[in-house]
């Protein structure tokens, strides 16, 4: 783009030599690429290899790989003619992301979809008998109950607690931030993690089997009574397992609610104190109502979550037997350890419609932001 | 939703503390105040607690007693041991489920957020055909659960797929590779991470761009030189956010990795652990705090970040 005034055939040379070095850099770029990225990936495939290089070359190709597919992108783009280049080039830009949406969420979707509609190998048409045994079979629909239980408990106490605790924070003097990020902590780490935690404190020994190390043992038998297997104790134990992640997700809600209490103007709670309301008719009137927005995203939030949940039902195990399944582990014991594409694949599909009604909100909540713009 | 979230947080900070209006009402409540948060604070902190004091005693101890008995005495030597660990990395193969977790967890983050603000300049900065329409379905995909995207990329990875004979997806035996779960992580990322950085780019003031432009810049030279470095902010939540939602992930990993030793990643090792040898306490908990190790050192040096990126990314597929 020099502005610069060159004879006419200079510039042609110009244009021309620079034409020409951009094409053999982005040749050889592509080649340097393809050459190393292919011997990368067999390296990675290779079980001998050193770990540490092989983790390595894998963050490598990962990371200098995406750049330099959109640097090449971009370059090819120069050469096309001028008057369709710069309509190309938006393209480059969100073509990678429109692929890889495709292809890994929009075409999973409507393929879940028909294969819900298939037999066990997702090859013969069944119609509707994989709704029918989600809404039938036993197991399954312990499941279905025991999600509308996490789905209704888990939120309820999360978010109460958590704005309570906010609440209560504002007030502190000092230690506020450290109290918080102690409650906040817990999210840092991953449902598996949080699961081993409380299987500590779960754990179960019959009398006559050694001492129990769990520390809700320690407590219930300090108490006098006899140690209790809790995580086998239906319908209770689903209560159990929520608590996992009650304390895992109290933070989040906490931490979100904080900042919203933080944002009502101090004018309006001190013209209610000088009023003389209570602290609690200033919650309950002032603060819940002016963070009610907030409160309904971080409850959409912890809903949405605690429907998906799998991983602690999951690593606790035994969920036939205990009574604890839940719909998203019960997708993949149907996907993986029975080979029933198509049940897996209903239920997933169930998931996906609960779902829906937030996406419609989302999209329209958009719209409307993008209306006022 | 996720606007209102993010809208929230970047609200300036009203009043760091309270102080001056402490003294007009509130000194009533004062103890309550302080013994609840105390008391909350303190039961939240007892699981964590008991991972790590367990994670410390020998074999033995911690099979005879209750990891509270420890508070009796708690500098009788011979109980403490950092064996537990030894045995965890070396023989129960959690340094290499460590590295294979980083080899999956970084590429996980940054390809996303790549290919996603490159999208997001080009939706808030470019005009082309069908921008509002691609936009929307990007906003529309982000709450799809990933479940509904097991079956079907499984399948691709597995056999491909083809359409009326026509091979539309090569047979790339991407299942059980790092490539096929960064891909997969990267799908499942990408609508959320385009939102963000969609809705911060797009908030960035247009001289700069406009002026960049008559300065006859490229679109790539504005993306890469100006935009980029502006939106650290933005990249850094959502990096955040992303690499501890792909290190912690137990789901996408059993099914795209598995759970052989050589590409298992530190949330399967420690869901296998807890399957096969489920009461070895000793064990158990130190590889459990091996695998809350990374999250934890983020958590406490990025914490602003961190709350920034979680609060942002609070709804995902």
């Amino acid at each position: 783009m020099s502005e610069t005034v060159k004879p006419p055939v200079l510039q042609r040379i110009d244009h021309r030599t620079a034409t020409a070095v951009r094409v053999i850099g982005v040749v050889a770029a592509i080649f340097a690429f393809g050459f190393l990225g292919t011997r990368m990936l067999d390296f990675l495939r290779d079980d001998d290899a050193n770990r540490l290089l092989v983790v390595l070359s894998a963050i490598l190709l990962g990371v200098v790989g995406v750049f330099v597919v959109f640097w090449a992108m971009d370059q090819v783009v120069d050469w096309l003619p001028k008057k369709i280049r710069e309509g190309a080039r938006p393209y480059v830009f969100v073509g990678p992301a429109i692929v890889i949406l495709s292809v890994f969420l929009i075409y999973p979707v409507i393929n879940t979809m028909l294969i819900s509609l298939r037999d066990a190998n997702g090859q013969d048409f069944v119609g509707a008998d994989n709704y029918r045994f989600v809404f039938t079979n036993h197991s399954m629909l312990r499941a279905l109950r025991n999600t509308a239980g996490w789905v209704i408990i888990v939120p309820l106490i999360a978010v109460s607690v958590g704005l309570g605790f906010a609440t209560l924070a504002d007030r502190l003097r000092r230690g506020e931030a450290v109290a918080k990020s102690l409650i906040f902590l817990p999210m840092a780490i991953s449902f598996v993690g949080a699961a081993v935690t409380f299987r500590l404190i779960y754990s179960y020994r019959p009398s006559g089997f050694g001492t129990n190390i769990g520390l809700l043992n320690g407590i219930w038998q300090g108490l006098g009574n006899e140690p209790v297997a809790w995580l086998s104790q239906q319908p209770w134990n689903n209560l159990f397992l929520m608590v996992i992640m009650v304390w895992m997700q109290t933070g989040f809600a906490m931490v979100v609610l904080s900042s919203a209490i933080k944002a009502i103007p101090t004018e309006i709670i001190e013209a209610a104190r000088i009023d003389g309301a209570s602290e609690w008719r200033i919650f309950r009137y002032v603060t819940v109502p002016s963070i009610l927005p907030t409160i309904v995203v971080v409850t959409t939030y912890m809903v949405i979550n605690a429907m998906k949940v799998f991983d602690i039902v999951f690593v606790m195990g035994n969920a036939e037997t205990n009574g604890t399944e839940v719909v998203a582990e019960r997708m993949i014991r149907w996907y993986f350890i029975s080979n029933h594409d198509g049940r897996a694949a209903a239920i997933a599909v169930v998931l996906f419609l609960a779902v829906i009604p937030v996406m419609v909100w989302n999209v329209r909540k958009f719209r409307q932001q993008e209306a006022m713009r | 939703m996720t606007l209102a979230v993010v809208g929230e947080q970047k609200q300036p900070r009203r009043r760091a503390r309270r102080g001056a209006d402490e003294t007009v009402g509130v000194t009533s409540g004062g103890w309550f105040v302080k013994i609840t948060i105390a008391v909350v604070v303190l039961i939240w902190m007892v699981p964590a607690v008991g991972v790590l004091v367990t994670s410390f005693r020998t074999e033995a101890v911690s099979n005879r007693t209750g990891w509270w008995t420890m508070f009796a005495h708690p500098f009788r030597t011979s109980e403490w041991t950092l064996q537990n660990y030894r045995e965890a990395l070396g023989t129960g193969g959690f340094k290499s489920a460590f590295l294979n977790s980083l080899a999956v967890a970084i590429p996980s983050t940054v390809i996303p957020i790549v290919i996603a603000a490159f999208a997001a300049y080009a939706f808030s900065w470019m005009s082309f055909r069908g921008r509002h329409v691609m936009f929307v379905l990007v906003v529309g995909l982000m709450v799809v659960p990933l479940q509904m995207a097991l079956i079907p990329i499984l399948r691709l990875y597995t056999s491909g797929a083809s359409l009326g004979g026509l091979r539309v997806f090569p047979d790339l035996e991407l299942n059980g590779t790092f490539l096929g779960i960064w891909l997969a992580h990267t799908g499942f990322g990408l609508p959320l991470a385009t939102y963000l950085l969609r809705n911060y780019i797009g908030s960035l003031p247009s001289s700069i761009i406009e002026s960049a432009q008559i300065d006859g810049a490229d679109h790539f030279t504005i993306f890469w030189r100006l935009v980029v470095p502006l939106s650290v902010p933005a990249l850094a939540a959502f990096a955040i956010f992303q690499f501890l939602w792909v290190w912690n992930d137990l789901l996408v990993a059993y099914v795209f990795l598995g759970g052989t030793r050589d590409t298992r990643v530190i949330t399967i090792a420690l869901a296998n652990l807890v399957g096969s040898r489920g009461e070895n306490w000793y064990l158990l908990t130190s590889a459990a705090f091996i695998s809350m190790a990374l999250p934890l050192v983020v958590f406490f040096s990025l914490q602003r970040y961190f709350v920034r990126g979680l609060t942002a990314g609070s709804v995902k597929g």
